[in-house]
């Protein structure tokens, strides 16, 4: 009896024991990925003097001006509009072009496409500074710099490639006679793949559509190489101007941060299943 | 099965897909493939990038076998991959082993751990520049705390610490992305595995290394891939946290190669420098490749 017990407190304790284990160390590393986000949203919040005598803490009353300022002196309208454009562009695009060569490469017998998919592992991991010097003479040459569809091509180059392995690997785990309905109804390919293909995989075309957007709407190196003038700058460039512009007022750079993360942060959280499922499928670039 | 093999179907698929294909093709070659085949013909010339362009044979890479800056920049990517290669592995595969057994808060410690992941380089970039700073930041805070020894750090205008204060800030918007990787890879192992191992009385230890590492050793090799070949070319949170400063303590090759091709016009060197950094990246994947076709695979 006295035995029992105690088996069953030992039990216990190092249950506790084992939670705290993994809690603790869990919970510190919570507060190493969103401490310094919450800093930053607490910053926003706050009057330039407060920052100084108290940097980490909450703010006193929510500065909500903050963020009218920012708004106003980010630029944010056209900024936002030309976020928009590029990523709407790209998102397209991708979607287009990868979901066509996905559906080669995943439900048709192709020759070569061994080597076409070889090709592509390549393409995705080919670093961008083995091409970006004659892209960009090639793009000044052609007017494509300062031109929002100048850079969305670049993106459809670099970012279809994992797109296209992505969803081929989703279209390779649906059934196999999926079209011979439609074919025997002597349907062409692209009826099939319409009415067919793309109705069952949308949830693929989702996660392309996710990973894609966040890509082109967080994008540096190639937006930052492209477009110099303000009038065409996406959100994440002009924010950069601006941070050095106004490098003393944290207040109003701290807003005009937050005004840049909402869009993907409100989408990330309503898609979380799909965005960490697409990015994690085969890693993602850089 | 009909379309295996009646009536020259193959044939006509196989035509029908290359034309799915071709936009696909030519976006690649126009974005990729061309400018590649000209880095490489561009770093064997004296170009401006607007021109004449003269050829000079190896001279570009002479050169850079023998410029300080160069060199300097290899080893702050050389010591950029060993951050990179162990700080965030660790802390991604510690995430991964603790969220596996962290029961219904799973899922929540995984979306808090991936939030920075999400969020663009340049606000990232801001966050730490804010935390970081002498007077406003971090440092002046646990100073008020009574614990003095950061204050007046300046983390990245310190020549002996700002590569690595840089290179801590792209740390810690990545390694929210090795958990989720690992966790995935820890899942798709077999749970007998685990439950014979503890029948043999093994060790924690033991366990991981006989049952967890084995088990995703795939895409842990897959992330050693990633990590070297994306450390070899760096460039975003350097460029914009120190612009390769303070006096070159944290210039990389990507960094000098931007500001041969753009700010100096030196455009054909620059290529020399694209040039060396792929031959080195390619080198690593040949590696990752030949190890594939070994069956580490398997």
């Amino acid at each position: 009896m006295t035995a029992g017990v105690n088996v069953g407190t030992a039990r216990r304790r190092w249950n506790l024991r084992r939670a705290l284990l993994v809690y603790v160390p869990l919970v510190i590393l919570a507060i190493v990925a969103l401490g310094p986000v919450l800093v930053l949203l607490f910053n926003s919040l706050k009057t330039g003097r407060e920052i100084v005598q108290d940097p980490l803490g909450l703010p006193d009353a929510p500065q909500l001006a903050n963020y009218a300022r920012a708004w106003r002196q980010g630029h944010f309208e056209s900024t936002m509009r030309n976020s928009a454009i590029l990523t709407a562009g790209s998102v397209l695009g991708v979607c287009i072009i990868s979901g066509l060569a996905a559906y080669a490469l995943g439900r048709l017998r192709v020759r070569g496409s061994r080597g076409v998919v070889t090709y592509l592992f390549l393409a995705t991991t080919a670093p961008a500074p083995l091409y970006v010097i004659p892209l960009f003479f090639m793009w000044t040459r052609l007017g494509q710099i300062n031109s929002l569809s100048g850079l969305i091509i670049i993106y459809w180059g670099v970012l279809s490639p994992f797109a296209t392995l992505l969803l081929r690997s989703f279209l390779l785990s649906l059934p196999p006679e999926l079209e011979d309905a439609g074919r025997v109804d002597g349907a062409g390919e692209i009826r099939v793949l319409l009415s067919i293909i793309l109705p069952l995989s949308w949830p693929g075309f989702v996660v392309v559509g996710l990973i894609t957007a966040l890509g082109t709407w967080n994008e540096f190196f190639f937006a930052n190489t492209f477009i110099h003038s303000q009038r065409l700058k996406p959100v994440t460039i002009s924010l950069l101007s601006f941070q050095h512009q106004f490098s003393n007022d944290w207040e109003l750079t701290s807003a005009a941060s937050v005004i840049a993360v909402v869009p993907v942060v409100a989408l990330f959280l309503v898609f979380q299943r799909r965005f960490i499922a697409g990015m994690t499928a085969g890693g993602l670039r850089g | 099965m009909t379309w295996l093999n009646p009536g020259g179907l193959p044939r006509r698929q196989s035509f029908q897909g290359w034309l799915f294909l071709l936009p696909l093709m030519i976006a690649t070659i126009v974005v990729i493939v061309l400018p590649t085949l000209a880095t490489v013909a561009f770093s064997l010339t004296d170009w401006s990038g607007f021109g004449e362009v003269t050829f000079i044979g190896l001279e570009n890479f002479r050169q850079l076998a023998t410029d300080a800056s160069f060199l300097q920049s290899l080893k702050h990517a050389v010591i950029w991959t060993a951050i990179f290669l162990t700080v965030p592995i660790f802390m991604g595969l510690l995430g991964a082993v603790l969220l596996s057994e962290a029961g219904p808060l799973q899922t929540f410690f995984k979306l808090v751990y991936f939030i920075p992941v999400t969020l663009a380089s340049v606000i990232n970039a801001h966050i730490w520049r804010s935390l970081y700073d002498p007077f406003r930041g971090a440092g002046a805070v646990l100073e008020g705390l009574g614990i003095p020894f950061l204050a007046d750090v300046a983390f990245l205008g310190e020549k002996n610490l700002a590569l690595y204060a840089v290179a801590w800030v792209d740390v810690w918007r990545w390694w929210g992305f090795l958990v989720v990787v690992f966790l995935a890879a820890l899942q798709a192992i077999n749970p007998e595995l685990y439950d014979s191992a503890k029948v043999d009385g093994a060790s924690w230890w033991l366990e991981f290394r006989h049952v967890t590492l084995p088990g995703i050793r795939v895409t842990l090799l897959f992330v050693v891939l990633i990590t070297i070949v994306g450390s070899l070319n760096v460039f975003d949170y350097v460029y914009i946290l120190t612009q390769g400063g303070p006096a070159g303590a944290t210039e990389v090759p990507v960094t000098l190669l931007y500001k041969s091709a753009f700010q100096k016009y030196e455009a054909g060197y620059a290529a020399a420098i694209g040039t060396t950094m792929s031959f080195l990246s390619g080198l690593v994947l040949v590696g990752y490749l030949l190890l594939q076709r070994m069956g580490w695979e398997e």
